[in-house]
């Protein structure tokens, strides 16, 4: 079988016609595979829909109850059989419940990757590489300046500034899935033992990951306290709200933001962020080069962000790819840096 | 340089002008001569690496990344420094980062043969930051938010002076500046102010509000042609030793004289006048298209001063022979300046004549058709009018309520966009440059055909709608460029801003808009609705 007949790129998403079902798609369709809970990836309206207990329940978070006629959890690991085709779920260390999604027909292997990262999170279970045939990659970090520095050491430069600065409100804005728990984890790794300030739009999900043991410490929302006297307080608050008028009634407020964007100079420049911080859930170049050598195969699939330049790697050492140029992708998170407001306002 | 760095750094993300002074100040303030006389010169623009030019650094990195990867990154970077600092591949190992005399001294005195191997071994000590830092001090362009003034102002801060003090001492010293700052901290004399032909910060105006002229009353001002050039600062003065000193600045206090040696050479009084830089030909002022030509030229040639011949058109005078005179009022300036350039007596400066009128009806009517009011074949270059009062002293900075702009309306067109690029600077890694077209009938029927290009004029939220728009509608990628969907019943309409319309054998459409700017997105609008070339064709000069 050719790889082509086992998955094709479709204006809804990827397409299996062998078992009937899309894989993230960005319309709704009967049957879909999704790889993580961001919306971009996770739509409502779908007939079913088999995904991770974590993304189920991210889903009707979000959504409600009713955002697909039927649902079915799939166990990272275990097999499931859809006709000719077995399908696998496999952890893919983006955010909780993240999972690349093993599509294999008759000897043929694809993985479809969803997005990825392979630096620590104590947010979420860790990447794990599969061989296959084809992999499919997301590109979002897909230029070689992208190089993420560690982590920790980013979350120690805000402890700093905190530090530097205890008459001022540290206000860091970070995707409310995943990112935004991510940090909350690595600034109580780093032994800050405070309360952590939210904003309303980090409730539920903050919540949820809790509940699933994620270390995120004390939380207290924002609007249950008075802005005024929160000077040397962190906030966490979704990337569209740094600049708004709800950001300006803390005390001098310092203006930081999580993400792999923060790497370009203009990039925080354009929204006016004083503390960049490096923090990304998506691999970077390095990341991206490594993980697809890992995998073993000799066929490159790239759904979104900078395809070009990882198209171009490829075949540099001469691994066949092709971009896929999928539209929709990169609506919530770092996939595109520009996204959030939906982000702020879907809860 | 690390502690550069770490200055150029915090400076660049830092937006509030209050906390780049602070920044700048406490710096200053901390490090030890000559490393922060060095950083001082660096922010003001006062060292030049004859050596050390962005060819080096690209040959640098071309040596150490694939070429294709290498324009990728660039193109969505925007910033050669940055995308060098983020690729080069880091060495373990390395030497201990260099300091910033060594750095300053190792880019003066090598030669061109051992550059590449020094500043290779310094990027290989530096961490991103450093790298950073680095090339943009070999590069020349800091491009952090920083103007040689703010850097003077925040110098100043360290004694009791006023920026000004430091600027009539500015051009007698080098850096790096030991004798500024023993001064500022009280430890040693006031340089001697040996420069006879010092920059004086401009006196800027303020766009006139509608209300204004309820407020204003017309018999206190005078009205003189905006004219649509360079703003610049002719000086000239005679040293001690007798010889002549002339400089022509840009409103930001660069010396561009080098560029424009058809008018330095004229500036033989001592005085320094405020004007507007044109190129005149055959008695009548160009448009700025023509002006174009001369600008940011370092070598000018003999062919260029004779078709573009460069001319000051003078509106006041700052300094009459030895004599300061900003603290006069305009109307005494003025009688100054008309005597002064009749004792120049050149044929490459002369006055900005006023505009006569009684009220602001009548101004308005002159801004409406300045050809006949007074511009007449110079009308071209005429893009509003400036009202002054006729008692303002000339001060530095934007003063309120002396001096106003009132610019021509700007000419509006509905246009579809057709292709996209990624831009720099401040816009970088979002499509944030526009091609635009308009409708026009061919013999296979109706086609958009280019007529501009664009890079501003939206807001930082609509840039993301556009970048976004751009990344869903791509038809074709050629390079860099996208196309984008554009068609009568699919597509973007953007109303387009200009100032002024020219006949041009450059671009396909046969016209070339002057500063042209997205003034609406038209979400509402299908593109069949968008303007047509014929609309277009009738604001050209002398078509109505």
């Amino acid at each position: 079988m050719r790889p082509s007949e086992l998955l094709i790129p479709t204006p809804a998403g990827l397409y299996c016609p062998l078992a009937d079902i899309h894989i993230d798609p960005v319309r709704p369709v009967g049957r879909a595979l999704i790889t993580h809970g961001h919306s971009d990836h996770a739509r409502a309206g779908h007939g079913a829909v088999l995904a991770t207990r974590e993304t189920l329940a991210i889903m009707a978070l979000r959504y409600g109850e009713g955002f697909t006629q039927s649902r079915q959890e799939a166990v990272p690991g275990a097999m499931t059989s859809i006709g000719p085709v077995d399908i696998r779920f496999v952890p893919a260390g983006h955010v909780l419940g993240s999972a690349q999604i093993v599509v294999e027909s008759k000897g043929l292997r694809i993985v479809v990757s969803g997005d990825y990262k392979r630096e620590r999170d104590p947010t979420c279970a860790g990447f794990e590489p599969v061989s296959c045939d084809v992999f499919i990659t997301e590109a979002t970090f897909g230029l070689p300046v992208f190089r993420h520095p560690p982590a920790d050491a980013e979350i120690a430069k805000l402890l700093e500034s905190v530090r530097l600065f205890p008459e001022r409100t540290h206000i860091v804005g970070a995707y409310s899935l995943g990112k935004a728990q991510r940090v909350m984890a690595l600034i109580r790794e780093a032994g800050y033992e405070r309360p952590i300030y939210i904003h309303g739009a980090l409730e539920t999900l903050t919540e949820f990951y809790a509940s699933e043991g994620a270390p995120v410490g004390e939380t207290r929302l924002v609007s249950a306290s008075d802005r005024k006297a929160l000077a040397g307080e962190i906030v966490i608050c979704p990337p569209s709200s740094i600049q708004d008028l709800w950001a300006r009634k803390f005390p001098d407020p310092v203006t930081a933001f999580a993400s792999g964007w923060m790497r370009i100079r203009a990039r925080a420049r354009q929204r006016g962020v004083e503390l960049p911080l490096i923090v990304s859930d998506h691999a970077d170049w390095g990341d991206l080069q490594a993980t697809i050598r890992e995998t073993g195969a000799g066929e490159i699939w790239v759904t979104h962000g900078e395809a070009d330049a990882l198209v171009h790697w490829c075949g540099t050492v001469g691994l066949s790819a092709k971009p896929l140029h999928l539209v929709g992708y990169g609506d919530e998170g770092e996939a595109e840096s520009t996204g959030e407001a939906a982000d702020a306002t879907q809860l | 340089m690390n502690r550069f760095a770490w200055l150029l750094d915090r400076l660049a993300y830092e937006p509030r002008r209050n906390a780049k002074l602070a920044l700048i100040a406490d710096y200053l303030r901390t490090t030890p001569d000559p490393d922060r006389g060095l950083a001082l010169a660096a922010m003001t623009g006062g060292l030049v690496f004859q050596n050390a030019k962005p060819g080096l650094i690209r040959a640098l990195i071309a040596e150490r990344t694939d070429p294709v990867l290498f324009a990728l990154s660039y193109d969505y970077v925007g910033d050669l420094s940055e995308t060098v600092a983020l690729m080069w591949p880091a060495r373990h190992g390395a030497n201990a980062a260099p300091h910033l005399p060594d750095v300053v001294s190792g880019l003066r005195n090598s030669g061109k043969t051992d550059l590449p191997r020094l500043i290779a071994s310094w990027l290989d000590a530096l961490d991103e930051t450093g790298r950073w830092a680095l090339l943009k001090l070999i590069t020349g362009a800091l491009r952090i938010g920083v103007s040689s003034r703010l850097a003077k102002t925040a110098a100043a801060s360290l004694g009791d002076v006023e920026p000004d003090e430091i600027e009539q001492v500015w051009h007698g010293l080098e850096p790096p500046y030991e004798p500024l700052f023993a001064w500022l901290e009280g430890r040693g004399p006031r340089p001697a102010a040996t420069d006879p032909a010092p920059f004086r910060p401009a006196m800027l105006s303020h766009p006139i509000e509608e209300g204004d002229f309820d407020k204003l009353v017309p018999a206190e001002f005078q009205a003189e042609w905006k004219w649509d050039g360079i703003r610049v600062q002719a000086v000239s003065g005679t040293r001690a030793d007798g010889a002549r000193i002339t400089r022509l600045y840009s409103r930001t206090g660069e010396d561009i004289g080098a560029s424009f040696p058809d008018v330095t050479e004229a500036l033989v009084l001592d005085g320094a006048l405020d004007g507007e830089l044109l190129v005149r030909r055959e008695n009548a002022v160009q448009s700025f298209n023509t002006l174009q030509q001369r600008l940011n030229r370092k070598s000018v040639t003999g062919k260029m001063l004779a078709e573009y011949p460069a001319h000051i058109r003078a509106y006041d005078l700052l300094v009459d022979g030895e004599e300061d005179i900003r603290d006069l009022p305009l109307v005494e300036r003025r009688k100054r300046l008309v005597a002064f350039v009749a004792r120049l007596s050149s044929a490459v400066v002369d006055l900005s004549p006023p505009i006569a009128f009684s009220d602001w009806e009548e101004l308005a009517a002159a801004r409406a058709d300045p050809e006949a009011s007074g511009a007449g074949v110079d009308a071209e270059a005429v893009e509003g009018c400036m009202i002054k009062r006729l008692d303002s002293p000339y001060l530095p900075g934007r003063p309120k309520g002396y001096w106003y702009k009132w610019k021509r309306d700007a000419r509006l067109v509905d246009c579809v966009l057709m292709y996209a690029q990624r831009g720099h600077g401040k816009r970088s890694s979002f499509y944030s440059d526009f091609t635009f077209g308009v409708w026009r009938t061919t013999e296979e029927g109706e086609e958009l055909v280019p007529v501009g290009k664009a890079y501003f004029g939206f807001t930082d939220e609509e840039l993301l709608e556009l970048d976004r728009f751009v990344r869903r509608n791509t038809l074709n990628r050629f390079g860099p460029v996208r196309e984008v969907t554009h068609e009568a019943g699919k597509g973007l309409v953007l109303e387009v801003a200009f100032e002024g319309l020219q006949r041009s054998t450059r671009h396909k459409s046969g016209l070339a808009m002057r500063f042209p700017r997205i003034s609406r997105i038209r979400w509402d609008k299908p593109p069949r609705e968008a303007d047509r070339i014929e609309a277009l064709e009738t604001l050209l000069p002398g078509q109505g």
